[in-house]
């Protein structure tokens, strides 16, 4: 009896973690290339309440998901305009794309907090889900979380065993060095902030049409923030990601199942552990530089002019 | 054979940039197989031009033909494609990706990284400068690294190689070595465009010579047939500039002593300091040399305050134990001390000249019941900027304005119009042109005739052999026995910078006594 409460948490833990994993690979792309973009938040939000508005009009998934992704992606382009165009600053400019993704989403929601979903059927893979547990943990989830473990491998063989992902690791180090070879930071820049918002809003779209089939003003609650710390928590890489959306997700789902159990744990100090655990992680890996310096990107959050003389 | 075009002909490139114009209608000829100076001072504009070349930077008029046809190169890709390789004066390196990683980054044709690594070692060994494809590159020496871009040219089998400045970061065994990569490059067909300022290289290597000053060429020349002087007074305009050095008073007292400081590196790439001994005495100047990398940081951080000693007796200033004195402190001693790093160690790069000042003269009056004396500083700020010849627009600037060159005089500047007891001083004249490099070291020796005591740690075996009065070597956190001058060479010295003195790291290294000799 208890046995199977632990699996449902689990199973429970990898649905609730899918939308860190979208953000959070999404970020990692983007930083990795040397811009740090705080407005996960806003993007996972005007994701979702998009995806949700093409699921409700249409009633298809697929629809919903290129809606999000689109709508991810041109807040992306908004910032991307400010920091790498127009050189802002990026820090200030991703708060400003937060603060306007909140708006902007309450306003597109108006008409739609009383829609309901159908939401995303689980797919049983044939035979494989039947085996007892590992079936209902591993095999019996809704196609966007194949998706998103899809993306988990996508962007591991990426970052490390393509010439793009060289490329992109190399911009993010030393954008000067990359530009004296003839790479065109700005351009590269652009499509991975493009790719990070894309995959901040498929995050937000998982979340109102599979995680919680309904739309509710704000209802991405931080998701994003704790998506911006999973990537320092992470080291910027993949495999850390995906521990920890799992590991974060986990820790949300224990909220409503501690109190189940007796255990007197206020819900709120365990929603806090998501960023207590990343303070506890940030100071860990901060005592040894060379972590630091080997896995961050160096350039992180810092303008690029390509006709900055050296210095 | 006279009627084969030239590999690269360049007429009239000429690049403005909003304050200054870098290139003026230049024109330039390198025949394959040439080995063709750029001569210049810094700032004269000799790596706008080779940017230009390479495609970094677009050219506002001018032509380039290439193998007597003209050419426009819009990115470095195509300079790539022509046959032009590049090593950068400032490497253009990833230092958190491999060896192999960085060249791959470079190649426009890789395809598979086991190979390319196999191809990075053979080619690496067969110039005669090995390298290991898996190593990080943040991990190895700057003589390494410049190595790692120099492989990278040969790699794509260049027609015409550009060395920016490429010998300031080697020792003089280094430099043979690389001239004879470079010589036999150049005799297999090769043509090299080889940047610099120093004149004794260019007279051993280069077949030709083209020599800008401010942007322009002020002449053609074959260094076969040319002096160091003739060279120098087409290069500055006027007589090459000697410092005038005095023997020295050798009996002046203590002043900074160094007692068996060992301490280990913070960074894992660092190096530990292996139980240095070391002093220099009022009146003199004591030369560190070494290659960077060896300790010198360590030792700096450890003398300047930055980093304190766990034996406060370790380090003495006039016979006082400083090790747990913070900078501020030590300098209250009299200790003037001048980092390598102009910008940001040495001065604030958003703060006006005037208000570096402050920061280490404000003890000399400008600092009145808790309130700055503005005026006073800036008195100070204008003297120094008289006195060390500082090309500025004025003392309110932001000294980020300013070049490298002229920094450096302000800030070594600023440290010697205190009349410190004993200056410490990093790198005193990197990249500063031979005008600006000649007042540093004529200021540092006056200092040296009016009692203070110096010492200087500089990669530049001309220039300590120029101004100072005793070496010593350092290698992997080892101080070698110190010498006098005229007791030594360059060759002596350039031996002992591979950790070969008695004592040294190469020397015995089952013993952790230093003092040994075996």
């Amino acid at each position: 009896m208890d046995f199977d409460i632990f699996i449902k948490i689990l199973v429970a833990a990898i649905a609730s973690g899918t939308p860190f994993v979208y953000a959070a690979l999404g970020e990692l792309i983007t930083e990795k290339s040397g811009v740090l973009n705080l407005g996960v938040e806003g993007m996972m939000l005007v994701g979702a309440i998009c995806g949700f508005i093409g699921m409700a009009t249409t009633g298809s998934i697929f629809v919903a998901v290129v809606c999000g992704m689109a709508a991810g992606a041109f807040m992306a382009g908004i910032f991307a305009l400010l920091t790498l165009s127009l050189m802002a600053n990026q820090v200030a400019s991703g708060l400003a794309l937060t603060i306007f993704g909140v708006g902007l989403s309450s306003f597109l929601g108006l008409n739609y907090t009383s829609v309901a979903l159908s939401g995303v059927p689980e797919l049983h893979i044939p035979l494989l889900s039947d085996i007892p547990v590992m079936g209902e943990l591993l095999f019996s989830h809704d196609i966007l979380i194949y998706c998103s473990l899809f993306l988990f491998a996508a962007v591991s063989w990426f970052l490390s065993k393509t010439k793009a992902g060289l490329v992109l690791r190399g911009i993010g180090e030393a954008p000067k060095s990359a530009h004296a070879l003839g790479y065109n930071v700005i351009a590269i820049r652009y499509i991975a902030v493009l790719f990070g918002g894309a995959m901040a809003g498929l995050g937000g779209v998982y979340l109102c049409i599979a995680y919680t089939p309904m739309w509710v003003e704000g209802m991405v609650a931080g998701r994003g923030w704790v998506s911006l710390a999973l990537v320092v928590f992470a080291t910027w890489r993949p495999a850390r990601v995906m521990i920890g959306a799992y590991l974060f997700g986990g820790i949300t789902v224990a909220q409503f199942h501690v109190q189940g159990f007796g255990i007197e744990i206020p819900s709120q100090l365990l929603s806090m552990l998501p960023y207590i655990s990343t303070i506890i992680v940030l100071v860990f890996i901060s005592r040894d530089p060379t972590t630091i310096r080997l896995n961050s990107p160096a350039s992180l959050g810092a303008t690029y002019h390509p006709s900055q003389p050296h210095s | 054979m006279s009627n084969i075009p030239p590999r690269l002909q360049l007429k009239g490139m000429t690049k403005v940039y909003p304050t200054v114009i870098a290139n003026d209608s230049i024109d330039m000829s390198i025949a394959p197989g040439e080995i063709h100076a750029v001569l210049g001072e810094n700032g004269a504009g000799k790596s706008t031009l080779m940017k230009a070349i390479y495609g970094v930077v677009k050219p506002d008029r001018g032509q380039i033909m290439w193998d007597g046809e003209v050419v426009t190169i819009q990115n470095p890709a195509y300079a790539r494609k022509l046959g032009i390789g590049m090593v950068f004066q400032h490497f253009s390196l990833f230092e958190t990706l491999t060896v192999t990683e960085n060249i791959a980054l470079a190649m426009d044709d890789y395809k598979e990284m086991d190979s390319l690594a196999a191809r990075i070692k053979k080619v690496s060994e067969e110039y005669g400068l090995p390298l290991d494809p898996g190593q990080l590159v943040h991990s190895l020496s700057v003589g390494l690294r410049q190595r790692v871009e120099i492989i990278r040219c040969l790699l794509q089998q260049p027609q015409l190689l550009i060395m920016d400045e490429p010998t300031s970061v080697l020792t003089p065994q280094a430099v043979r070595k690389m001239f004879e990569t470079l010589r036999r490059l150049a005799q297999e067909g090769c043509s090299i465009l080889y940047i610099s300022h120093k004149l004794d290289e260019i007279l051993e290597l280069c077949h030709s010579a083209t020599i800008i000053r401010g942007g322009k060429v002020t002449g053609y020349a074959t260094p076969a047939d040319e002096t160091a002087s003739s060279l120098a007074r087409m290069m500055i305009g006027k007589e090459l500039p000697v410092c005038s050095r005095e023997k020295p008073v050798m009996d002046g007292e203590e002043c900074l002593a160094v007692n068996s400081l060992s301490k280990k590196a913070d960074d894992q790439f660092g190096t530990d300091l292996q139980s240095i001994n070391l002093s220099v005495n009022c009146g003199e100047i004591v030369g560190i040399a070494g290659i960077s990398g060896n300790g010198q940081q360590e030792l700096l951080y450890a003398l300047s305050g930055e980093h304190y000693s766990d034996d406060k007796g370790s380090i003495t200033i006039d016979g006082k134990p400083v090790g747990h004195l913070n900078p501020d402190q030590r300098r209250d001693l009299g200790l003037g001390f001048v980092p390598a790093e102009r910008l940001g160690r040495g001065a604030v790069p958003g703060m006006s000249l005037s208000n570096n000042a402050i920061l280490t003269a404000h003890r000399h009056g400008m600092v009145g019941k808790g309130l700055l004396k503005l005026d006073r500083a800036a008195d100070f700020a204008q003297k120094c900027i008289a006195d060390f010849a500082v090309k500025c627009g004025s003392k309110k600037d932001p000294i980020t304005s300013l070049s490298g060159g002229n920094i450096q005089k302000y800030i070594t500047g600023r440290e010697i119009l205190q009349v410190p007891k004993l200056l410490v001083v990093s790198q005193p004249t990197w990249g500063v042109d031979v005008g600006a490099a000649n007042i540093i070291r004529q200021a540092m020796i006056d200092l040296r005739n009016d009692g203070s005591a110096i010492l200087v740690v500089s990669e530049e075996l001309d220039e300590l052999f120029e101004i100072c009065d005793r070496l010593v070597v350092i290698a992997e956190g080892w101080i070698s026995p110190s010498v006098t001058v005229d007791e030594t060479s360059k060759e002596a010295i350039g031996l002992w910078m591979s950790g070969m003195f008695p004592g040294g790291p190469t020397e015995d290294k089952s013993t952790t006594d230093p003092k040994k000799t075996g």
